[in-house]
């Protein structure tokens, strides 16, 4: 049998009240007993999936041609300007995630704003600001530049009409800060200030073409041409124009959240309604209820005393999955359910197995302390390789969600890895520590009622 | 019990259900849904009309839409796929739905860049082939103890294979008849399969490992049919814990757009307990006595 029975027993129990705690509160708070500040304050309320509430995703990629290499750093500029920007919105608990190299997933719950949310995102203005030489363009014209063009486009055919490409100086990461300012005259102007990389090109190309015109794109499409009256080499200089306080507002707002490091292109849209989500949320708790009912009775039914201590520790399982989803903050969404089905799963099965092996080895004829020695022992190379099998797959699957933006994949090897670890302590050390006990307590003779066999 | 005597009696059933579905697949194609193939399903809902499909084909032809299908499902939505839709378009099409017929409401809307789509196709199978290399080779290092260890993990992946053609096959036919689809709800219930197949096979294996230890000079093929026997009833009550959990799965995704789930995980995770016995262990089997030498010969060497 086994040692230290009543120290596991312990441990268990400690372990359940921890997990209960955490199951049954939706703010973990721990007070100093010295005085009154809080050591520990921590939000641990469950947060479901858009499948199960309801909301928005979108898939942002990078507008760059494959084989464009995007900068880490870009990206997650980008990536906070867009949480920055929604956030504005007002709507909570956004989420917005980089997902491999070149793309970017945005989580939005609730469906209020969806509009709002999918206007902003879709302006997702890169900033340029274009040489067009002697030519000044109207606000509202589209031009050509040369920035982020693919092969295809510069290749033109004999005999179409070639449209003129601009070179572009730079773009919007260049710039730290915009703001409305007013001049001598008390007319408007946009002041701006560059990065030191920024301030450099700046300057060096308003030194050699003052008198031409800088043209300010966002999108390929012109805000705004003014002239260069002098050279800006200081990183700091301005744009003057006929601006009313509005349209300059309007202008700094363009060129501040317009200040995309990386073009970006909605790849793909996701509305879940929100009855929808309620309805799948709604089954999968009354399919959860009933599933477990008709596990934990055909255990105890069919493996008698056994069965009833592995159904007690498929409890504890539940509880303490259930916990660690709410401490770490795993989202729960239907494939996550599908990975939670598949490790308690694979928790019954370890109990199966090791009551399997115990039978067996009664029938053989070995005594019933002898029997579950045998039974953890022999079962227990194939538990640990059929698990090891199954993190090995989710490991990899994992990988494959994350770096894709598979939200569908990533949420169902997540639970499924964390289910597996901890179905294992509830087959191996739960149900074997109270076997254990329930065997000391009730010294069981008659094989036949208790066991089943 | 005999069961390995009639190995190639369960070879032929397995190939009975699987060959048809497979000729379906490859004749008419993959019924691949746009979470692959890119495009946009819009899912809405009129309080007070029931307009025929036609008319909202009419209404997405007018907007210069193409590859429009329209499908009502038990509940009176409309579900209706298209090309890639822009979000503004979506916008156009949703005021022009309220203009010309009622009020609707989103249930659900997917648009997916058909880049995306086929990124994820070929992303998808490596890392499942990825994962299965790794698989392989973790049993043939498990095993290593015994035997031509790497014939452990190569037939544990050809039962899964054998899973997922199975699964592969049911939906193609459901497809035909049915309308069914590959979309991310078959992913999910692909993986299932998976990974309960890959565990069933290892349980198998492990009996063989133990045995194989104990008794040296058992024939294998005995020894192998007595490990499968050894772990029936097993395999038998964990698959009535998925078969329920099956049920759950059932109650939990009832709904009509999504019975395929049901079914599909259903066929798969008994195909995944059936393999473990009638295709992972007999391919062991096959391998250790090299029948192929003998399957083009006189039908009698087999048997």
């Amino acid at each position: 049998m086994i040692r230290n029975v009543y120290t596991r027993l312990l441990v268990i129990l400690v372990i359940l009240g921890l997990a209960l705690w955490i199951d049954l509160n939706d703010n973990l708070i721990i007070y100093n007993p010295f005085n009154d500040t809080r050591i520990l304050d921590k939000n641990v309320t469950t947060s479901l999936g858009l499948d199960l509430r309801g909301g928005l995703q979108v898939l942002l990629e990078a507008d760059l041609p494959q084989d464009v290499d995007v900068d880490a750093d870009s990206m997650e500029t980008a990536r906070s300007i867009m949480e920055n920007r929604t956030n504005a919105l007002g709507v909570s608990e956004n989420v917005l995630q980089l997902a491999g190299d070149r793309r970017i997933v945005g989580e939005f719950p609730g469906l209020d704003k969806t509009d709002e949310v999918l206007g902003t995102i879709q302006q997702t203005g890169l900033l340029e600001f274009v040489d067009t030489g002697d030519i000044t363009f109207p606000p509202g014209s589209t031009i050509e530049t040369d920035f982020a063009v693919s092969g295809e486009s510069t290749a033109t055919a004999e005999g179409e009409e070639v449209t003129t490409i601009y070179h572009t100086i730079m773009t919007g990461k260049d710039l730290t800060r915009v703001q409305v300012g007013q001049d001598q005259l008390g007319q408007y102007i946009i002041q701006f200030e560059l990065t030191s990389e920024g301030a450099d090109i700046f300057g060096a190309h308003t030194t050699a073409n003052t008198g031409k015109y800088l043209t300010i794109v966002l999108d390929k499409q012109v805000i705004s041409s003014p002239i260069i009256n002098e050279p800006i080499t200081g990183g700091e200089g301005s744009i003057s124009g006929n601006f009313t306080l509005e349209s300059a507002n309007e202008l700094v707002k363009l060129l501040r959240y317009g200040s995309l490091p990386v073009p970006l292109k909605v790849v793909e849209t996701r509305i879940i309604g929100p009855t929808l989500g309620e309805d799948s949320l709604n089954r999968s708790l009354i399919a959860g209820l009933v599933g477990m009912t008709i596990v934990i009775l055909f255990m105890g039914i069919y493996y008698r005393l056994p069965g009833i201590t592995a159904d007690i520790s498929i409890l504890l399982y539940a509880a303490i999955l259930f916990a660690v989803f709410k401490l770490i903050g795993v989202t729960l969404t239907l494939p996550g359910i599908a990975g939670i089905m598949l490790s308690t799963g694979s928790a019954l099965d370890a109990n199966i197995l090791v009551f399997e092996r115990m039978k067996e080895e009664l029938r053989g004829g070995k005594s019933l302390k002898q029997a579950f020695d045998q039974a953890w022992t022999r079962a227990w190379p194939s538990i640990r390789d059929s698990n090891i099998a199954a993190l090995i797959t989710s490991g990899i699957l994992y990988w494959f969600g994350s770096s894709f933006g598979a939200t569908i994949v990533k949420g169902f090897s997540l639970t499924l890895a964390l289910g597996i670890v901890i179905s294992l302590f509830s087959s191996l050390y739960i149900t074997r520590t109270l076997l254990a006990l329930a065997l000391d307590w009730f010294k069981p003779r008659n094989l036949e009622r208790w066991f089943g066999i | 019990m005999n069961i390995l005597g009639k190995r190639y009696f369960f070879f032929g059933l397995s190939l009975i259900i699987i060959i048809p579905g497979l000729i379906v697949l490859f004749t008419g194609g993959l019924p691949l849904s746009i979470d692959f193939t890119g495009g946009s399903l819009l899912e809405v809902s009129f309080a007070n009309q029931s307009p025929e499909p036609a008319e909202i084909i009419a209404l997405y032809e007018d907007a210069n839409i193409k590859d429009v299908q329209v499908q009502t499902s038990e509940t009176g939505s409309y579900i209706i796929r298209s090309e890639f839709l822009e979000n503004d378009v979506r916008d156009t099409v949703l005021t022009t739905m309220k203009e010309n017929i009622d009020e609707p409401t989103v249930i659900r809307f997917d648009s997916v860049g058909p880049s995306i789509g086929e990124q994820v196709t070929s992303r998808g199978a490596m890392a499942i082939g990825v994962a299965a290399v790794l698989v392989v080779l973790f049993i043939a290092w498990s095993f290593r103890g015994i035997e031509n260890a790497f014939r452990y993990g190569i037939s544990a992946i050809l039962a899964m294979l054998h899973d997922v053609a199975l699964i592969f096959s049911i939906t193609a036919i459901g497809g035909l008849f049915f309308g069914w689809e590959i979309d991310s709800l078959f992913l999910t219930a692909l993986l299932t399969v998976i990974g309960f197949s890959m565990q069933d096979s290892i349980v198998v294996f492990d009996r063989i490992r133990e045995n194989a230890n104990i008794h040296r000079r058992l024939e294998y093929e005995t020894l192998v049919n007595h490990s499968i026997i050894q772990t029936l009833q097993r395999s038998i009550n964990t698959q009535l814990m998925t078969v329920e959990f099956l049920l759950l799965a059932l109650a939990m995704f009832g709904g009509v757009t999504l019975r395929q789930f049901s079914v599909v995980l259903l066929v798969g995770l008994m195909s995944g307990t059936y393999s473990s016995i009638f295709v992972a262990a007999p391919i062991l089997v096959v391998w250790e006595n090299k029948e192929w030498k003998t399957w083009f010969r006189r039908k009698t060497a087999t048997a």
